[in-house]
């Protein structure tokens, strides 16, 4: 038999269940008793597109080190799915344990001696102790939890606090996830001493620490900028930044004098709608946003032409998932950098945000009201499936009680009032490319336009005359050039020691781009990083295009999208960035990333050692 | 056609009882064909607004594309005013009405529009009553793009070219009153007397108020076998019944012989006086609404009018229960919950 792999804090493991059974509950339960721990974890939900019946996986990596991407090969498996139990036992490292429920034998083909099995009698410990069969399944699932805080040597007092915190409004069911918790944990206990060599001790590495999904993140954001209206359409894996968006209004934002709201949501008919909506209420003066994905995004493209060229301030959060078209509605991908860079037909560019973390979902979904009524303009947020919808472990959110929101070039009565010269909407007198705009009601002889998407003059009158036309589209240029000194900089490693190559990496490309920069660099590769986290480009990332002759840039999407971004704006030679690729709907894995860049070097050595 | 509209203000033009003259709410001068009926629908909604006293500064004028999106150029010019995309003004005005209800809304769109194009937002925007007026300007066919019939061409009907459709028509007026509009009237752009009173009944009713108005394209649908001409519907229309509007506090007029006209009060005490006809009818009832457009329009007929009232006091706003502030007025000591807030809610996720 082969070595069972021995362990501290540092492995991962793989929950396959059957989706709608209650098992995310109780796989959530055991990742945030790691991070209760101290432990840095993290954890993603593999699902499908289906709500009851089909496979799920979860998979939970334990990394002392703080490593929060992706890591490929599962040390030990939790399989209660009999769908998958083949391919689930086949996939699992060796030396690796497989845990399964022992109330039926494996199959007589699974036969591996490389691996440990621990059996567990789920069903039959479920039928002995509940008679109600929902029960049963519901604790099904508590109790292979119970037995994996006996077998990884967890405190079980962690456990108890969560369930605990867990439901403290249902005390009712605070006994019985015990009871059911213990169940497992003693017959692990009683059967499987000594059988595991993985295990979670406790550190302090998660302090200040929280873990939130993403979508949660941007919803709560948008609270705290300000946003009161809300145009949106149901759409995978969007739908959960506007349901946080409703529930924490719900709870800090209804009026305690008259129980009314001081936010509306409107669910759209469509995805132009949702679009049309947020358009509407921020010409009226409003901070609206709203949440889509990909095809959502090809929907509204003719929306964002019109709030880009008519310069209405909208904010957009992009869950990305897997394209083109339905494509992989449930796995995450990077794909949408290029059609929301340039969404809509004619000349037009928008500015981008990438958050990491769902720390900077809030912040960017934050900064991101500001940048559009500074701006005048769309700002599409690009978050993702992996990191909107799984929980992220970051630092906690902050909020900066002398921050003041930025509201833009605003007339108000007064300014209007005081105003000798004529006014024009579209007009640039402060030479930033940045008009000064009106809010409808505002005056009742000065400040009213006509807003079109049609060609117009400095004061929003409709022309045909190609000269007029073509100073305006030559203004927004300007505006991008101001877009630039205002959007997030780019973000480098601390080591940076001016090698000639360097890395990218972007959203949540970070985490397995960090990872791998540090695996590379045990190899003797060294690389300067650089994260982009917004477009239009700063100087600072022309800096560092220009200072280094090759460039590996890391992303989560076919066609290398945003190495033709940085291409396009830079004018670069597209030989020197190489691109580092992964489209399988799973998160990228540092491992993956080293191995490509790896691989690159060797065919360069070869390609000389034949020249 | 002129090109240049004067700024002359004769010193003794009447004003009206918030100060404002009829100049207040004019607009630009209009680019439509010499004797579009569009000109005309926009004359009326300036004399609607003007006789209503309503500040034209505190109306936000709303389309889509086309020729008759083209018209909120023509009026109240001293009103902040939104060309969008193509069938796609419900949803600006949605946003618009969700940021600031204080405003008044009026919505312009066409047959293309709101027939094709727009159906699904038209649709919608009916169902979450929301508080605007929604103002078709209907012509049977794509002016713009040069004569080619729309969905609301009747079968039979052939415009400018001679082809006669053979695609049925959309009766908007039937659309909005199934979808639940609680404002539904018909009129004819040649029939000023007509379709001023129903703007004002449209002006004063609390939610969506939806007018279908017959505007002919002299220039591509104004042809003897076109449905939509000048001739046909002048010599095909047929009237729910005469109708006035009598603001609230204003004596009633006109005075009918007993048992004639028919009074509908609005919410704020004004009323819509309905001379009535052979098509007396419970203006509540949508059944009995729908019933007299179908057999009018079996007699080959054209049905105008008001044609439903219903008013449903819950427009979206009440619906969604949002404050009696406009939100676009709240400030960020209203909105931001702050610091401490956001400590509580760091610690569900430890």
């Amino acid at each position: 038999m082969t070595q069972k792999i021995a362990a501290i804090n540092d492995f991962v493991v793989l929950f396959a269940n059957i989706n709608g059974s209650g098992s995310a509950s109780a796989n959530n339960l055991f990742a945030k008793a790691v991070f209760r721990l101290g432990v840095p974890v993290s954890a993603k939900n593999i699902f499908p597109s289906n709500i009851q019946g089909l496979p799920t996986w979860f998979e939970v990596r334990i990394n002392e080190k703080g490593y929060l991407g992706r890591r490929e090969g599962y040390d030990f498996i939790v399989a209660t799915n009999g769908q998958t139990l083949v391919k689930d036992y086949n996939e699992l490292e060796s030396g690796g344990y497989f845990f399964y429920d022992s109330s039926r034998r494996l199959p007589d083909h699974l036969q591996r001696n490389d691996i440990s099995e621990i059996g567990i009698p789920l069903t039959t410990i479920c039928n002995e102790n509940y008679s109600d069969p929902r029960l049963r399944q519901i604790f099904k699932n508590i109790i292979y939890v119970g037995a994996l805080a006996y077998l990884f040597d967890m405190e079980f007092s962690v456990f108890e606090e969560s369930i605990q915190s867990q439901f403290a409004k249902k005390a009712k069911l605070i006994a019985p996830n015990i009871e059911a918790l213990k169940l497992g944990y003693d017959y692990a206990q009683e059967h499987y001493q000594d059988a595991c060599e993985l295990k979670i001790k406790r550190c302090d590495l998660n302090k200040d620490k929280i873990m939130i999904e993403g979508n949660t993140a941007t919803g709560l954001g948008a609270v705290y900028a300000g946003v009161t209206v809300a145009g949106w359409y149901p759409i995978t894996p969007s739908t959960s930044v506007i349901e946080a968006f409703e529930k924490y209004c719900r709870q800090l934002r209804v009026d305690e004098k008259t129980g009314k709201n001081k936010f509306a949501i409107v669910q759209a008919e469509d995805e132009l709608a949702a679009i049309g909506i947020v358009i509407g209420a921020a010409w009226n003066g409003a901070r609206s946003f709203t949440a889509t994905s990909g095809p959502g995004v090809s929907l509204m493209s003719e929306f964002l032409g019109l709030a880009y060229f008519a310069e209405i301030p909208v904010f957009l959060a992009d869950i990305q998932r897997s394209g083109p078209s339905t494509g992989m509605p449930t796995r995450t991908q990077q794909s949408d950098v290029l059609s929301a860079a340039y969404a809509s037909h004619g000349d037009t560019k928008h500015v981008l945000l990438f958050p990491a973390t769902p720390k900077e979902c809030f912040d960017m979904t934050v900064k991101g009201m500001d940048l559009v009524e500074r701006l005048q303009t769309p700002v599409i947020m690009l978050s993702d499936l992996d990191l909107g919808m799984n929980t992220h472990l970051c630092e906690k959110i902050q909020w900066d009680e002398n921050y003041v929101y930025d509201r833009g070039k605003v007339l108000d009565y007064n300014d209007l009032e005081a105003k000798k010269e004529r006014w024009g909407r579209y007009l640039d007198v402060d030479d930033d490319g940045i008009p000064y705009r009106t809010i409808p009601g505002t005056h009742p002889e000065k400040g009213a336009f006509f807003t079109r998407g049609s060609s117009h003059d400095e004061y929003a009158v409709y022309t045909e005359d190609g000269q007029v036309y073509a100073q305006g589209m030559q203004r927004l240029l300007k505006k991008w050039e101001t877009a630039k000194t205002l959007v997030p900089p780019a973000e480098f490693s601390s080591d940076t020691e001016n090698n000639t190559l360097g890395i990218i990496y972007y959203g949540t490309s970070t985490y397995a781009g960090r990872e791998a920069d540090d695996l590379l660099q045990k190899q003797g590769i060294h690389l300067d990083e650089m994260r982009i986290k917004a477009f239009p480009f700063g100087a600072e990332v022309a800096e560092f295009m220009h200072n280094h002759e090759t460039i590996f840039i890391i992303e989560q999407n076919r066609d290398a999208q945003m190495k033709t971004l940085l291409v396009n704006e830079f004018q670069l030679d597209p030989k020197n960035l190489i691109p580092v690729l992964n489209i399988d709907g799973m998160p990228i894995t540092a491992q993956y990333i080293a191995d490509e860049i790896q691989k690159h070097f060797k065919t360069k050595q070869t390609l000389k050692a034949v020249l | 056609m002129s090109y240049i509209k004067s700024t002359f203000r004769h010193p003794s033009a009447k004003v009206n009882a918030i100060g404002f003259s009829k100049r207040d709410y004019e607009g630009a001068l209009s680019t439509l064909c010499a004797g579009c009926g569009h000109d005309s629908i926009s004359a009326a909604i300036i004399q609607s607004y003007f006789e209503m006293n309503i500040e034209p500064h505190k109306i936000a004028k709303i389309s889509g594309i086309g020729c008759s999106s083209k018209t909120p150029t023509y009026f109240l010019g001293k009103a902040h005013g939104f060309n969008s995309v193509h069938g796609r003004m419900p949803s600006v005005s949605t946003g618009a009405n969700m940021a600031n209800r204080n405003l008044q809304y009026i919505g312009v769109s066409g047959d293309g529009d709101t027939a094709s194009i727009g159906m699904g937002q038209f649709a919608h925007v009916v169902r979450r009553n929301l508080n605007m007026i929604y103002l078709v300007m209907n012509n049977g066919c794509y002016g713009l793009t040069k004569g080619q019939d729309s969905a609301t061409a009747d079968i039979g009907s052939a415009g400018k070219k001679g082809v006669e459709n053979q695609f049925a028509a959309i009766d908007l007026c039937q659309l909005a009153l199934q979808l639940g509009a609680g404002y539904v009237a018909r009129s004819f752009s040649g029939d000023k007397k007509q379709l001023i009173p129903l703007i004002k009944g449209a002006i004063e009713h609390q939610g969506f108020a939806f007018i279908d108005v017959i505007s002919p394209c002299v220039t591509f649908n104004n042809v003897p076998t076109s449905t939509k001409g000048y001739e046909y519907v002048r010599d095909h229309l047929d009237a729910t019944g005469t109708i006035d509007f009598v603001p609230e506090r204003q004596e009633l007029k006109i005075i009918h012989p007993e048992g004639t006209s028919k009074e509908v009060k609005l919410h704020d005490g004004s009323k819509l006086v309905l001379k009535k006809n052979k098509h007396h009818y419970d203006l509540a009832s949508k059944r009995e609404a729908m019933n007299v457009i179908e057999s009018v329009r079996e007699e080959k007929k054209i049905l105008t009018g008001l044609i439903y009232l219903h008013e449903d006091p819950k427009d979206t706003h009440t619906k969604i229960n949002s404050v009696d502030t406009p939100l676009n007025a709240l400030s960020q000591k209203d909105l931001c919950p702050g610091s401490e807030a956001l400590n509580a809610i760091n610690a569900v996720f430890r």
